[in-house]
């Protein structure tokens, strides 16, 4: 099959030129998608038609072009996208293309070339030997840097349903607490099952990204995720300070943020628990050399560092300490995490509205995401700012990691 | 008081075909051209009481004659034609130069779009009527439309005797219309049925629409159309019109009438 697009303007309708065309287009033998409409408001308002044209040969299509275009269809042209050169480091032309998190071409010299690893709110920018695209930050453009600027020569691929028919397939943003959730979590196993399958063969490609907070410690979810990556599910880890913090002040103290995690009660002086714990961490030099000299032996960061999880923590304004492998410089942090997105086929974030809606920014639409939290702003949030992909999942962490790891074959 | 264009006939002859009525072979007669348009105008004057305003005629384009063909004209915007052949394109800077000089503001569409004036697009008292295929392209109605603030309602000429609007369709003052049905595609006559009711429009009946029954020039309740139509002019009457035949049959020769002869400036 071949296709062209077309587009038709005027008084269309009353007219009845919109239905002549659409009914020529069939009677020489091919068929249509009016893929845009826009109907003028008032009589003496124009309507637009976007019409996608398909026949099955070149020659078919161009009896079908030759039969409307008297009747005003015009056949749209195809354009070069327009560029200009950053004037400064770290600024992009006036008119620079803001991306989305969708596959994106842009139209070089009569070439359609690709823009791989979609990230929504940044700029294009090309280079032009050898030719190639990227999308690329506000902050890390540099001075005559050429960026895509305007809307010609810039086609955006509306997201495909999955092939596989599970809650993803259907891309609704659950955000309440009171649908059953089951379902969900059963098909989340699925396909962490299925990744970790891939992987056996082809270990660098397909990979599950958990972006997490501290809640999952306090609420007790910390022995199932532990678990989760010990049996190698996940393959990144996007945290802050804390998460790590209180995970490792558990395997010292027993205590999370100074509460027994046994008991459910305050320990004497068990505020300072996770202070000692960073303490002792930077005294070592990192979490990995911690797990590696025996200080740190089970838990969420332990099995990070058995299984080589790529880690990313990010830091924050309101960090204690912070860990020595904290990245305190959040464009640094950013620029971690966009590192380690490619090849993400599922992400989980699980209650942090922070590196959850950092995470959705960062990942492409083709990612499927859940967003696990007891907050049912959290989900909205991320929905509200593009990540129209996620699956919102109104629960406590805890409980949604434990029924995960029982999905998985976890026996606790 | 109405006021029409005219140019008289001083070098109007039929010097090559670009319509299936023009044949160099059937040469128009000169002296009975200029007798026939000065009957013309003697008509409108004091029959129909227009205000005549005449151009000059220019040697080599003998159809300058035909003023309906010079552009369109509403609320002091004039938007010139842009002639399909290259025969008549000689006669729009003429046509520029008149509205221009009688301060009308001057508005081009597109260059490659072919427009050909008040021939092609005729008003309703709720919409305009905008013919294409033959001479005028449809896209002009979209840039026009923008222009005019108006709705325009392209419809389909598929008779290339009847190659503009005017030659087919002629809208009356008090909301009639005269038209051809023969000369519009299936969808076009399905537009102009469905928008006008049945006893407001007279469908004339083939051998006056071959006179060129409908192009005729509507001022208040006079109507000026050429011989040997019968039947268009009693339903005229019966509708409360004043038909006044006139001979106009030289013009015919290039496939003109008497509403190709005149532009109305109000």
């Amino acid at each position: 099959m071949v296709n062209q697009t077309v587009t038709l303007q005027g008084h269309i309708i009353d007219s009845l030129i919109l239905a002549k065309v659409l009914d020529t287009i069939l009677m020489v033998g091919g068929t249509f998608t009016l893929t845009e409409f826009t109907v003028g408001t008032k009589r003496e308002d124009l309507s637009h038609a976007t019409i996608r044209i398909e026949a099955s040969t070149p020659g078919l299509l161009q009896e079908i072009l030759t039969a409307i275009q008297p009747h005003g269809a015009v056949v749209e042209v195809e354009q070069d996208c327009t560029v200009m050169p950053a004037p400064a480091d770290g600024i992009l032309p006036e008119e620079f293309y803001a991306t989305s998190h969708l596959a994106t071409q842009i139209r070089w010299e009569g070439n359609w070339i690709d823009v791989p690893q979609p990230e929504m709110d940044l700029a294009i920018r090309v280079k032009t030997s050898p030719l190639s695209a990227n999308m690329v930050p506000m902050a890390s453009v540099i001075k005559g840097d050429l960026v895509v600027t305007g809307r010609k020569g810039i086609r955006v691929f509306p997201l495909e349903r999955p092939a596989e028919r599970d809650v993803f397939g259907f891309m609704e943003a659950l955000v309440s607490s009171e649908r059953p959730y089951r379902h969900v979590i059963a098909d989340v196993a699925k396909r962490m099952q299925a990744i970790k399958e891939r992987r056996t063969h082809n270990p660098i490609a397909p990979k599950v990204l958990l972006a997490g907070g501290p809640a999952i410690v306090h609420a007790g979810g910390r022995e199932a995720l532990a678990w989760i990556i010990q049996e190698g599910y996940i393959h990144v880890l996007f945290c802050g300070n804390a998460l790590a913090a209180h995970d490792m002040e558990a395997n010292l103290y027993g205590t999370s943020l100074g509460y027994n995690l046994g008991a459910g009660r305050s320990v004497p002086h068990g505020h300072e628990h996770h202070l000692r714990t960073i303490n002792r961490i930077r005294a070592i030099g990192s979490i990995h050399k911690a797990v590696e000299q025996g200080i740190i032996t089970e838990g969420i960061m332990a099995a990070c560092v058995d299984q080589q999880v790529h880690m990313v923590l990010a830091g924050t304004i309101r960090d204690d300490g912070p860990l020595p492998d904290v990245i305190t410089d959040s464009t640094k942090a950013q620029e971690a995490m966009r590192a380690a997105i490619p090849g993400v086929e599922l992400a989980l974030l699980v209650a942090s509205t922070l590196h959850a809606v950092a995470t959705g920014n960062l990942l492409p639409a083709s990612a499927p995401t859940v967003c696990v939290d007891i907050n049912p702003a959290v989900p909205t949030k991320l929905s509200d700012r593009g990540s129209f992909q996620a699956v919102g999942l109104v629960m406590d962490s805890s409980s949604f990691l434990g029924e995960l790891a029982r999905e998985l074959g976890w026996k606790g | 008081m109405s006021r029409v264009l005219m140019c008289p006939p001083d070098f109007y002859g039929i010097e090559y075909e670009i319509n299936p009525w023009m044949r160099v072979s059937n040469q128009s007669n000169g002296d009975h051209a200029k007798t026939q348009w000065k009957t013309l105008t003697r008509v409108l004057e004091n029959e129909v009481g227009a205000k005549l305003e005449f151009m000059e005629p220019v040697p080599g384009l003998p159809d300058l004659v035909f003023t309906a063909n010079a552009g369109v004209l509403h609320d002091g915007k004039a938007v010139p034609s842009q002639f399909r052949h290259p025969e008549r394109q000689g006669e729009e800077r003429h046509f520029i130069d008149w509205f221009t000089k009688k301060g009308y503001e001057v508005i081009n569409l597109d260059p490659e779009i072919d427009f050909e004036g008040a021939g092609d697009l005729l008003g309703l008292p709720d919409f305009w009527i905008g013919g294409y295929r033959q001479r005028s392209d449809i896209r002009a109605y979209v840039q026009l439309s923008e222009i005019f603030q108006k709705e325009i309602m392209p419809v389909e000429l598929v008779d290339q005797r009847f190659y503009h609007l005017d030659t087919c369709f002629c809208p009356l003052s008090g909301g009639e219309l005269l038209y051809f049905p023969s000369c519009f595609d299936t969808y076009a006559q399905t537009v102009l049925t469905s928008r006008i009711e049945q006893d407001k429009r007279f469908a004339v009946p083939p051998q006056e629409g071959e006179r060129f029954a409908c192009n005729a020039v509507c001022i208040d309740r006079h109507v000026v159309l050429p011989t040997g139509c019968p039947e268009t002019m009693a339903w005229l009457t019966q509708k409360g019109y004043t038909p006044h035949p006139v001979e106009l049959d030289e013009f015919l020769k290039a496939g003109g009438s008497a509403k190709c002869l005149t532009l109305a400036l109000d």
